[in-house]
C-alpha cells in the first residue's frame, strides 16, 4: 500500500513539471505523459492502453463503505449518457448525447460551468441514429477539446474557451452516417471512426490533422485495397498475407458498397509498436442470405500504424455474422504472461461471447474462450483458422430465410456491447461488465435505400436459460481463459468499469447504483443509488490532494430502448417481460454527473 | 441501388388502391385461406394464430419500428405506444404519419417512410400487427401464424 502511495506522489510531481512546461512540448510527449498522470483522466478510457486502471489508493477496500457525494450536475439532456468525463487540471470535461453539449466545470468551485458549447445540428439525424442519440465522450490534445458530434461534424474547441478552433464533416447522415463515438488523439492526428451499419454504410477509420483538422488518411472495412489501406503482402491474416483485394473477394457483387462494418467502439494505441487498434462492426444487412460470403474486414480488429494507416494485421472474429456480433468492443493492451511467455497482449472481449487474447505485434491468436458460460452459437474458435465453429442449430443462415432460430446465446446485444471493460495490474485481473441474454433471430429479404434502415431481420431477446439475472459483472483470467469471479446483476451491465490501487473496482447498473467491488473477491463493498440507470463509465482523478470518483447516469441506449419497456420471453410469456418493464419502477431518464469522496 | 423518389401523395393513393383492388367483399371468413384483409378487418385469428400477412407485420414491426416504438408495440422512452395509438387512429391517420412522417416536442422525430419499400410495400401488415396488439387479440410474444396463401390479385 504504501509503496502504491509513493509512486503516486512521484506521478504528481512529473506531472506539474510536465505542466508547467506544456507548449514547448510537442502535442504526441505531451499526451503521452498526461495518460501517466493519475490525478488527471485526460482520455475516455484513462490511457492509451484502454485500461481504465488509476494509481490512485485513497480510496481504497476498506474505507470505500464511507463515501459519499460531493457534487452533482445535471446536463439537462433526457437522453442515453454514455461515455464519462475527462479531467484536466482544475477542469472537468463532460458531454451529453444530442444535441451534443459540452460543459466545463472548475474543480475549484463545485463544478461551476467555465464554458458551455453546444452545436447547432439538424435534427434529421436522429432517426438516422440506430440505439438512441448517445456519445461516447470527448478527446483532448493540444489544448483542445475534441468532440465527435451525431451528424458526423468533427470539432476542435479550445480547452480554456469553448471557442471553435476548427470543425470537418466526417460523413453524411442522409445516407445513414452518423456518429456516436469519442474521438482518440496521437500524435498529431486525430482518429474517429463512423457509425450506421443497420443503415448500409461503408465503415472507415478517418485519421485528421490535429492543427487544422484536415484530412491525413482514410481506411474502408472493406472494398480494394486502395480503399481499405491493407497492403496484399504485408498485412496478415493470422500470420498469412491477406492477397489482393480481400476487402471485395469475400463479397458477392457490389454488396460491399453497403457493406456496414462500421467503426463505433473504442480505440487504443501501442507507441512502441505505433499502432492503433479499433474493431468494426457488423455487415450489412443483417440478413446473411442477402450477403454470401466471409463479408471482409467487417467483425475484425485492426492493427494500424497511425501514420500511413497501413494495416499491419487484421482478424476477422466472427466471419459472415448471422446474428449481428459488432467487433467493436475494446482493445486493451497489457503486457502480461500469456501460456508461460511474456506477450505484448491484447484483450478484448467480443459481443460474440468469446474473450480473445491475441500478441498484439504479430496478430497472433493466443486465447479464445467463452466469457459467459451460455454462449451455444460456436462450440470454440478453431485456433488454427481463428474461425468459430458454428452450430447449426443456431445458424440463422444455415436455417435460412423466414425462419426463427430460437435459443441463440448471447443476443444480438453481445454478452458484452461497448460498457469497456478494466484492467488491473495489482491482480492481473479483467474486470468485465456483462450481458446474459438470449435470442430468437428471424432473417428476412430486404431491399436497400439510401438513409434508410437496412435491417433485415426481427428479433426477440430473453434472459439466458436458467435464471432470471440478466447481467453479470465477472473478473477474468485472460491467460487461461477463465472466469474467476461473478456477480450476478438483474440488468445488463451497460457501465464501464473501473479498477484502482485501493484494490476497489467500479461500476454502474441499470437501476442506477454505483458500485464498489473488492477487486480479488469480488465482494460487494459499497453501493449507492445514483438519479437514473447507469450506461457511462466511471472514472477517477485526484484533486487538490484529495481522490474522487466520477460517473454519468441516464438511462437509455440500446438498454434503455430494448429494455426499458420490456423484452419477450416465448417461452414464460409474461415472465420476462414484467422483469424488464420492472426497470421503469427503479428509474427514470435524465443525465447527471454524480461525483464521490471519503468524508473529511 | 438508390431508388427512384416517389412522390408521398402517389404513395398515399397507391396504398389506399391496394385496399381497394383486393377489395373487401363479404368473403366469408370460413377460413384462413379465404381471409382477405380490409381497414376494419385487417387481421384474422383463429386458434391462436394470425394470417400470415399479420405474422409478417411483426416482423416488418421489429426490423423498422421497434428501435423507437419499444417491443411489440409497447413504446419506450423514445416514441409512444402504438398499441394504444391503434386502440384510436384509423388505418388512413396511421399511413398518413408513416408516409409523411411528424415532428414532436423535445426533438421527438417520427421519421417518413415514404422511400422505405420494406415498409411502404408492407403497411397494411403492419397496421394489422398492432391493431391486432391493440385489440388485446395476440401477446407480445412472437405470434403463431398460419402458413402463407397464395394470393389471386398481384402481392401487395
Ligand atoms: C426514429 C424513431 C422512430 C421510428 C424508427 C419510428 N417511429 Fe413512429 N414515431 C416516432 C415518434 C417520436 C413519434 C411521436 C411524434 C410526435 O410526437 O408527434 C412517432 C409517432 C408515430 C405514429 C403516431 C402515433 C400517434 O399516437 O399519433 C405512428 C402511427 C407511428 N409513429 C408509426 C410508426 C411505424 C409503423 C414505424 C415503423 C415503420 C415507426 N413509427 C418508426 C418515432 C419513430
Amino acid at each position: 500500500m504504501v509503496k502504491a502511495k509513493r509512486k503516486v506522489l512521484a506521478i504528481c510531481f512529473t506531472a506539474s513539471a510536465m505542466l508547467s512546461a506544456a507548449g514547448a512540448v510537442s502535442a504526441n510527449s505531451e499526451l503521452l505523459k498526461m495518460q501517466m498522470n493519475a490525478n488527471d483522466w485526460v482520455m475516455p478510457n484513462g490511457n492509451y492502453a484502454s485500461t481504465r486502471y488509476s494509481e490512485l489508493d485513497q480510496i481504497n477496500a476498506k474505507n470505500v463503505k464511507d463515501l459519499k457525494v460531493a457534487w452533482t450536475f445535471s446536463t439537462g439532456v433526457l437522453r442515453g449518457h454514455e461515455g464519462g468525463p475527462l479531467v484536466i487540471g482544475d477542469t472537468m470535461y463532460i458531454h451529453s448525447p444530442f444535441p451534443n453539449k459540452v460543459f466545463a466545470l472548475d474543480l475549484n468551485d463545485d463544478g461551476r460551468i467555465i464554458w458551455k458549447y453546444e452545436p447547432r445540428q439538424d435534427t434529421s439525424v436522429i432517426p438516422v441514429m440506430c440505439c438512441d442519440t448517445v456519445n461516447r465522450g470527448l478527446a483532448y490534445g493540444d489544448g483542445k477539446i475534441i468532440l465527435s458530434q451525431a451528424d458526423t461534424t468533427l470539432v476542435a474547441l479550445d480547452a480554456k474557451t469553448g471557442k471553435k478552433v476548427w470543425s470537418v464533416k466526417n460523413g453524411d447522415p442522409s445516407k445513414g452516417e452518423t456518429s456516436t463515438a469519442a474521438p482518440m488523439v496521437v500524435k498529431d492526428k486525430v482518429f474517429i471512426g463512423i457509425s450506421g451499419g443497420e443503415f448500409g454504410v461503408r465503415g472507415s477509420m478517418t485519421a485528421y490533422n490535429l492543427k487544422d483538422g484536415k484530412l491525413a488518411w482514410r481506411a474502408y472495412s472493406m472494398g480494394p485495397d486502395s480503399d481499405t489501406l491493407l497492403d496484399p503482402k504485408k498485412t496478415t491474416h493470422l500470420g498469412k498475407p491477406v492477397g489482393k483485394d480481400s476487402g471485395i473477394s469475400t463479397w458477392k457483387g457490389d454488396q460491399w458498397k453497403i457493406g456496414g462494418g462500421a467503426t463505433w467502439g473504442w480505440y487504443s494505441y501501442d507507441p512502441d509498436l505505433n499502432l492503433m487498434y479499433y474493431g468494426s462492426g457488423n455487415p450489412s444487412t443483417w440478413n446473411p442470405v442477402q450477403r454470401p460470403g466471409d463479408n471482409r474486414w467487417s467483425m475484425t480488429v485492426f492493427a494500424r500504424d497511425v501514420d500511413t494507416g497501413i494495416a499491419k494485421w487484421v482478424y476477422q472474429m466472427t466471419p459472415h455474422d448471422e446474428w449481428d456480433y459488432d467487433g467493436i468492443n475494446e482493445m486493451i493492451l497489457v503486457d502480461q504472461k500469456i501460456n508461460g511467455k511474456m506477450r505484448k497482449a491484447l484483450v478484448h472481449f467480443d459481443r460474440n461471447g468469446f474473450g480473445y487474447t491475441m500478441d498484439r505485434a504479430s496478430g497472433e491468436l493466443l486465447v479464445a474462450e467463452k466469457y459467459d458460460p451460455a454462449v451455444n452459437w460456436a462450440t470454440h474458435v478453431d485456433m488454427k483458422t481463428g474461425r468459430p465453429q458454428v452450430v447449426d442449430k443456431y445458424s440463422t443462415q444455415h436455417n435460412g430465410e423466414d425462419f426463427n432460430t430460437t435459443g441463440i446465446c448471447p443476443a444480438a446485444l453481445g454478452t458484452k456491447d461497448q460498457q469497456p471493460a478494466s484492467y488491473s495490474p495489482r491482480t492481473g485481473l479483467f474486470y468485465v461488465p456483462t450481458n446474459h441474454v438470449c435470442m430468437d433471430y428471424e432473417p428476412f429479404q430486404v431491399s436497400y435505400t439510401a438513409g434508410q434502415p437496412y435491417v433485415g431481420a426481427t428479433l426477440s431477446m430473453y434472459p439466458a436459460p436458467g435464471g432470471n439475472n440478466l447481467g453479470n459483472f465477472i473478473a477474468w483470467d485472460a491467460d487461461k481463459g477463465k472466469i474467476v469471479w461473478s456477480n450476478p446483476e438483474p440488468f445488463s451491465v451497460w457501465s464501464g468499469a473501473l479498477s484502482t490501487a485501493g484494490d476497489v473496482v467500479f461500476y454502474g447498473t441499470l437501476e442506477g447504483y454505483l458500485k464498489a467491488v473488492d477487486a480479488k473477491s469480488g465482494k460487494e463493498l459499497f453501493k449507492f443509488k445514483t438519479p437514473s440507470g447507469i450506461i457511462g463509465n466511471v472514472n477517477t482523478y485526484m484533486h487538490n490532494g484529495k481522490q474522487y470518483i466520477a460517473v454519468l447516469s441516464g438511462l437509455g441506449g440500446w438498454a434503455g430502448i430494448g429494455m426499458a419497456a420490456g423484452l419477450t420471453d416465448p417461452t414464460a410469456g409474461l415472465g420476462a417481460v414484467g422483469a424488464y418493464a420492472s426497470l421503469s419502477n427503479y428509474t427514470q431518464l435524465g443525465g447527471t454527473l454524480t461525483v464521490f469522496e471519503l468524508p473529511n | 441501388m438508390q431508388h427512384s423518389k416517389f412522390s408521398k401523395s402517389i404513395i398515399l393513393a397507391s396504398i389506399a388502391l391496394t385496399y381497394s383492388i383486393s377489395g373487401y367483399s363479404a368473403a366469408s371468413k370460413a377460413d384462413y385461406r379465404d381471409f382477405v384483409p380490409s381497414p376494419e378487418q385487417p387481421y384474422y385469428f383463429q386458434d391462436g394464430k394470425v394470417d400470415f400477412g399479420t405474422y409478417n407485420g411483426f416482423r416488418r414491426y421489429h426490423a423498422d419500428c421497434h428501435v423507437c416504438h419499444g417491443p411489440a408495440g409497447m413504446g419506450s422512452s423514445y416514441a409512444p405506444a402504438l398499441l394504444e395509438s391503434l386502440k384510436v387512429m384509423s388505418y388512413g391517420d396511421f399511413v398518413n404519419a408513416v408516409v409523411t412522417g411528424r415532428e414532436g416536442m423535445d426533438n421527438m422525430i417520427m421519421p417518413s417512410f415514404a422511400q422505405n419499400v420494406d415498409v411502404i410495400k408492407y403497411i397494411a401488415d403492419i397496421y394489422a400487427y398492432l391493431k391486432a396488439r391493440a385489440d388485446g387479440v395476440i401477446g407480445p410474444t412472437r405470434p403463431d401464424k398460419f402458413p402463407k396463401v397464395k394470393k389471386l390479385i398481384a402481392d401487395n
